[in-house]
């Protein structure tokens, strides 16, 4: 038993089109351990498909092939849909970047996190109850009694997220993937958000992936840092050495980000080089 | 260029009312690029939509470029100002080529060498001549809202009101779109109002930044201010803190 | 030659208007072609059209009403392909013109219901208050009347005929159109397109001609498309009344009621205009169908 929670080799996903392959992710590896480590990217560089790969949830026509990914010792590739559903909520689970979309907008949010629970570790109703209520106490909400009953049009942006992170921590996971999570709200909330999913991490022992586009979020929160370009990954460093990161493309998007503590007259722009993806 | 006393935005929407800007006042020298920044729900984007008379408002005093803005505007009142919006999906029509979206306002205005214009704008906003008769649909994010800005500046307004026009882009496209931004307030000699929830946007393109808060103003200060963190309010004080990124609780 | 013709419809960086607009076109019409039910209605109705235009030719010149009494009710042979009528009139010769009339309706329907519908809903969806208020609740009024009851009294009142057919049958139809119009505005009148368009100065009538009713059209005609089929047959149950085309005008819903009687003996004298109805029916539909998915791959 190694301390690596998750390990990836030479993932690629393909999109079948009609005349042409799209190669949404070339030849990633990583490993994970109970830390959180964050993607970065731009829209197009493959960081949400290989947060969905390593939960099996690339969409049809998608092909997912590795040499390994295994998860606490067990080979993900050979898993069938019944042992996907099995993993999913229960041991690893994902927090998208849009509440509204992922919660069901007829069910009180109190019954979609007990139900959850309910399923995956087959409480009694009481006891599901009495654990929702906890664990939405966890994500910081002041009354959880009263946003228990609540449904999800009646949430806030930050309550929804707050929410949709319960409702995948409810069953107690050892992975979170957490797909820009904070992108829709607005940066004091945003950190709120942060500080409930770094207290879980340390608390639990869980390992977070944080897939982001926003450089200085993921370079004040995770411990390591993956930079992908066009589905490759480009370089791995830790997260406070992004300002000093070595690869041509890092070093672009770093001078590209205005910054509050050293001002330019103008932007560095990425000038993309093909060789990048050799 | 830009007066603005007391202006107030009310919204009335399922029987109640919502107070959207209340007594928001500035002003905005010729030249200057102004910056508004705030959370969702601040009435940042509103005070933009009340100078642009997209939403009615009320005020002691809204002057733009010293005559008084009423809501219903005359074509000429039009010219003196454009708009460039966030969602540069969502701001051209999906049926136009570029070539028509450029030629709508020139048609409107009737203006002259309309041909020449249009290639010179699309050049001014680092597009090709190959763009020209492209659909938004068969360009880039980035690319369009090179469209969207071109769109603003080819009846030459001495006035550019900016709602959020890098937010929904990436980061590389963000500061192409800014270093152009930067580029074509020179050589238009634009007045300009930026408004943003990205600080460090604000703070790079923008010398005097005002702060909003659930429809007020906090309070204006310079971009210095910003960055040696010489404010009064402490909502400030908190918005800068929290856009340094996050900070681990000391445990 | 094709494959440069090919390449410069499709190109990427059209160097005109003319070009960017036909690859468009062209885009659309190979999304028809290779949706199957799309051209196969496409086929029918193209066959329709040829039928109506090459009528005196496909004939081979014979009459619609020149009538045989010695012929009549004869089967079909090869002298008569689909049999003759009660007064020995080639009923193949009859069909194809009837294909005439049929289009007839068909385009003077469109042509009076697309622009009255999209003209109130979208005047009424973009401009709201009053003016939708007083729009929709005259379009209800009109939906309220039955179609071939309303038919009827028109035909009762100004007489039998094609043009009062087809009056009566636009009357009732456009009710529809507006409501898909006005459905259509709603969702785009707030779009930051149409404020962009304000900002620049555009005029109401320009930002409802010129932005709005160019992305009201699609549905619209997909609409226009399937209600055919029913336009069509309302036409022809006019024509079985005896109230739509008057004889000796071959048209195929008075063809059909000619037919009526002798339908146990000579049953070719009604079943072959019942089947050209059925065909072209079917036709319109089917392309209604492909238009929908090809203009609209979401609701599919």
């Amino acid at each position: 038993m190694s301390g690596e929670l998750l390990v990836v080799e030479n993932l690629n996903v393909a999109f079948p089109g009609r005349t042409s392959v799209t190669q949404a992710v070339r030849d990633a590896s990583f490993t994970l351990g109970r830390e959180r480590l964050g993607i970065v990217g731009e829209s197009g560089s493959g960081k949400s498909t290989t947060g969905r790969a390593i939960l099996g949830l690339v969409p049809r026509p998608g092909i997912v092939t590795a040499t390994t990914m295994s998860y606490a010792g067990r080979n993900l590739l050979a898993n069938t849909e019944r042992d996907w559903q099995e993993l999913r909520g229960r041991r690893m689970s994902m927090v998208m970047q849009d509440p509204k979309y992922s919660l069901n907008p007829v069910l009180t949010v109190g019954r979609q996190i007990s139900e959850t629970c309910f399923l995956h570790l087959r409480t009694s109703r009481e006891d599901a109850r009495r654990r929702t209520l906890r664990m939405l106490e966890a994500v910081q909400i002041r009354d959880p009694e009263l946003v228990y009953d609540l449904y999800p049009h009646q949430l806030s942006g930050g309550m929804g997220q707050r929410v949709m992170i319960a409702m995948m921590l409810i069953a107690e996971p050892d992975l979170l993937i957490a797909d820009e999570p904070t992108s829709a709200l607005d940066v004091t909330v945003q950190n709120e958000v942060l500080r409930i999913l770094d207290d879980l991490v340390r608390e639990r022992g869980m390992g977070l992936i944080f897939i982001s586009h926003n450089l200085t979020v993921v370079s004040s929160f995770c411990d390591r840092v993956l930079i992908m370009y066009a589905g490759r990954i480009v370089e791995q460093c830790a997260a406070r050495d992004l300002q000093n990161a070595r690869h041509p493309y890092t070093r672009a998007l770093v001078a590209a980000t205005p910054s509050l503590d050293s001002p330019r007259t103008e932007l560095a722009t990425v000038t993309r080089d093909p060789a990048w993806l050799q | 260029m830009i007066d603005i006393e007391d202006l107030n935005v009310t919204f009335h929407s399922a029987g109640r009312d919502v107070r959207a800007v209340q007594n928001v006042s500035f002003r905005v020298e010729e030249g200057e690029t102004f910056g508004i920044v705030g959370e969702s729900g601040s009435g940042k984007s509103t005070i933009l939509r009340a100078i642009a008379g997209l939403v009615p408002s009320a005020s002691a005093r809204l002057e733009v470029n010293g005559r008084p803005a009423a809501h219903r505007r005359s074509r000429a009142d039009r010219r003196m100002l454009q708009f460039v919006f966030q969602d540069p999906y969502a701001s051209l029509h999906p049926r136009q080529t570029v070539d028509d979206i450029l030629r709508e306002p020139l048609e409107i205005h009737r203006e002259s060498a309309i041909d020449e214009r249009i290639a010179r704008a699309i050049a001014d906003v680092g597009l090709l001549p190959a763009h020209r008769f492209r659909y938004p649909h068969q360009l880039s994010g980035g690319q369009r809202q090179r469209v969207a800005i071109a769109r603003a500046l080819i009846l030459n307004p001495p006035i550019l009101l900016l709602d959020e026009p890098t937010s929904a882009l990436d980061v590389s496209v963000q500061a192409e779109i800014l270093n152009l931004l930067a580029r074509l307030r020179q050589s238009y000699s634009l007045t300009s109002i930026l408004v943003s929830h990205d600080l460090a946007v604000v703070a790079h393109l923008c010398r005097r930044i005002a702060i909003m808060q659930l429809g007020r103003l906090v309070e204006i200060i310079t971009a210095d201010d910003l960055r040696s963190g010489a404010v009064k309010a402490d909502y400030t004080r908190r918005l800068i803190a929290a856009s340094r990124g996050f900070v681990r609780a000391s445990a | 030659m094709t494959e440069t013709l090919a390449q410069w419809l499709t190109s990427e960086a059209p160097a005109s208007r003319r070009q960017a607009v036909l690859g468009n076109l062209y885009r659309g019409l190979r999304a028809i072609l290779k949706n199957p039910t799309a051209l196969a209605g496409l086929i029918i109705v193209a066959l329709l059209l040829l039928m109506a235009v090459f009528a005196p030719w496909i004939s081979l010149g014979r009459s619609p009403i020149e009538q045989d009494l010695a012929g009549r009710l004869a089967a079909p042979s090869s002298a008569h392909w689909f049999g003759t009528d009660e007064l020995g009139r080639d009923i193949f010769t009859r069909t194809l013109y009837g294909a005439r009339v049929t289009l007839t309706i068909v385009v003077l329907v469109s042509v009076l219901v697309a622009p009255i519908g999209l003209a109130v809903g979208t005047v009424a969806g973009y401009l709201g208050g009053w003016v939708d208020a007083v729009l929709m609740r005259t379009t209800d009024v009109f939906l309220a009347f039955p179609r071939l009851v309303l038919a009827l009294a028109f035909a009762a009142a100004l007489g039998p005929g094609i043009e009062n057919a087809v009056i009566a049958i636009s009357l009732t139809a456009w009710p529809p159109y507006a409501r898909i119009a006005r459905s259509e505005t709603l969702a785009i009148a707030h779009s930051e397109f149409i404020e962009a368009a304000v900002l620049e100065g555009a005029s109401t009538w320009r930002i409802l001609f010129r932005h709005i009713v160019p992305l009201c059209l699609s549905s619209v005609v997909v609409r226009l498309t399937l209600d055919m089929a029913g336009i069509i047959l309302t036409a022809a149950g006019l024509g079985f009344l005896g109230l739509g085309a008057q004889p000796p005008t071959a048209e195929w819903g008075a063809m059909v009621s000619s037919g009526r009687d002798v339908i146990l003996d000579q049953w070719w004298v009604a079943t072959i205009p019942g089947l050209a109805i059925l065909v072209v029916s079917l036709g319109f539909n089917l392309l209604g169908d492909g238009l929908r998915d090809v203009f609209d791959p979401k609701s599919a």
